[in-house]
């Protein structure tokens, strides 16, 4: 491999242009100060991306394709809270919470493309898009691989509340044990997450806890938030064939395996609020085919459409 | 370029560790990377090329390419064109890698440093009370603060207030 000195991703306007602009003398001729939040060439750039002996790379590149959609899909619907959340410590909450399931999915996008670069939408010759975001902007919805709990409208609060509840403690659960993945990327990506998931889980079950025992109404629409999201709860557990392969070869974790660890801290909230455990059946496949199989809901489509329509309109288009 | 001997490469690696220990964080200026725990490492291989290994705070730390920029830079104008930086995923970023230094800076500059990182042995316990920390102002001394959210500007940052002076600021967050 070759060493490269990085070019510069957002060139400077030419301060000798004779129309100039108000912020040339804001740049200082330093064509790296021009925007702010300018992309790391390769997020996993030094990092031993080897492919661990005994699994297969279709099926490495597809668990975490897995693992990246539901925090990317979670990450885009959070932050459609945005200038609308309750108030604005709650606003910056789940911004900050959207972030870092954002970071953790490009990550795992960069991670995914690493290992198979073939399951990599195509672009245009030239196109400086990377990989991680030909995967984010430029597949269809049937080839997401996120539960639909993740994809289901926001709701109020209290629905994003509980949604944020289920997915936080679950995905704690795995990073927890997926931290010991014979995987390097998995297994930092997952350590880190540990420290994050560990306040975003906190950061819902207060807010559960708060609307239950808050007011009348706030109960209420707890309760229905509850009704809402439960039948999306199970498809988190349920083990998908990609995913029973990956657990074997010491790769991946079989969700299954974190199901009753995840019920007992749920319980515990539950248990703290005074609601009652919910009954209601889970959401059922479509011959069998769930959104680990890229079965999804309308809401996905619908997500996808504002998410990746810019990117779209300009494959070319540096950012 | 001709092969670097072990000795030119030593003196190189020097230089290059007190340039890149002097770049700042974009987001708190008065904290070096090295102050912040966010620089890992200083390497030259043996064609004489600089490599530098810096780790994010978050997962989703949006400076990261803004610390990488500031590194390519600094090294270039001390006359270390081309340098390589590489991320760190692990071990991951703990608060308690900010130094003893950057804890000052960040008080002198009205921002409350970390406590310890809290430590876990076992599953990680959920917790459903406010978090709890014993903090003084960074502007009054006073130990009466009160937490106004734990979510803050930045992701490593939560908001308080000082009840004696009633200013608010920022506590860089325990991870």
């Amino acid at each position: 491999m070759t060493d490269h000195v990085e070019p510069a991703s957002h060139p400077a306007p030419d301060p000798s242009d004779a129309h100039g602009s108000v912020y040339d003398g804001l740049l200082g001729g330093d064509p790296s100060h021009w925007a702010f939040g300018t992309d790391f060439e390769d997020p996993l750039a030094g990092v031993d991306t080897t492919i661990p002996e005994g699994v297969d790379a279709r099926d490495l590149a597809t668990y975490c394709l897995m693992l990246a959609d539901d925090a990317l899909i979670a990450s885009q619907r959070l932050s459609q809270w945005t200038s609308r959340a309750p108030d604005l410590e709650e606003d910056i909450a789940l911004a900050n919470i959207a972030l870092d399931l954002l970071g953790q999915a490009r990550l795992l996008l960069a991670r995914a493309a690493a290992a198979d670069p073939t399951l990599v939408p195509a672009l245009p010759e030239g196109s400086p898009v990377p990989p991680e975001d030909a995967l984010a902007f430029f597949r269809e919805s049937g080839e997401f691989r996120n539960v639909r709990l993740v994809e289901t409208d926001n709701g109020d609060f209290a629905v994003t509340i509980v949604k944020l509840l289920v997915l936080a403690t679950a995905r704690l659960a795995l990073l927890e044990r997926l931290a010991s993945s014979s995987d390097h990327v998995l297994a930092a990506v997952a350590a880190k997450g540990v420290k994050e998931l560990t306040y975003h889980r906190d950061y819902a079950g207060r807010w559960f806890l708060t609307l239950a025992r808050g007011t009348e109404e706030s109960r209420r629409r707890l309760e229905a938030a509850l009704a809402v999201v439960w039948p999306l709860q199970a498809e988190l557990f349920a083990t998908h064939e990609v995913e029973r392969r990956v657990a074997a070869a010491g790769v991946g974790v079989d969700p299954a395996t974190t199901a009753d660890d995840v019920a007992v801290v749920l319980a515990q909230v539950f248990a703290v609020s005074g609601v009652e455990q919910p009954t209601q059946a889970a959401l059922a496949g479509v011959q069998g085919r769930q959104g680990r199989d890229g079965l999804h809901t309308e809401a996905l489509s619908l997500l996808l459409a504002e998410m990746q329509v810019v990117a779209r309109a300009h494959p070319m288009g540096r950012w | 370029m001709s092969t670097t001997t072990a000795v030119d490469r030593a003196a190189l690696q020097d230089k290059a560790f007190a340039v890149a220990r002097t770049v700042t964080d974009p987001e708190m200026p008065m904290l070096t990377l090295e102050d912040l725990g966010v620089l890992r490492a200083v390497e030259v291989d043996e064609r004489g090329h600089v490599i530098v290994s810096i780790t994010p705070t978050y997962t989703g730390c949006p400076a990261m390419a803004t610390m990488r920029d500031d590194l390519v830079r600094s090294l270039q104008d001390a006359g270390l064109p081309g340098a390589t930086v590489r991320v760190s995923l692990t071990p991951a970023w703990s608060s308690d890698w900010i130094t003893e230094r950057g804890r000052r800076s960040l008080a002198e500059h009205g921002l409350s440093a970390p406590g310890r990182a809290p430590a876990r042995n076992g599953p990680v316990a959920l917790s459903l009370m406010p978090t709890r920390r014993e903090i003084a102002c960074p502007r009054c001394g006073s130990a009466h603060t009160e937490l106004t959210s734990e979510f803050g500007p930045t992701a490593c940052k939560a908001l308080y207030r000082c009840t004696s002076c009633l200013e608010p600021f920022e506590h860089v967050k325990e991870i």
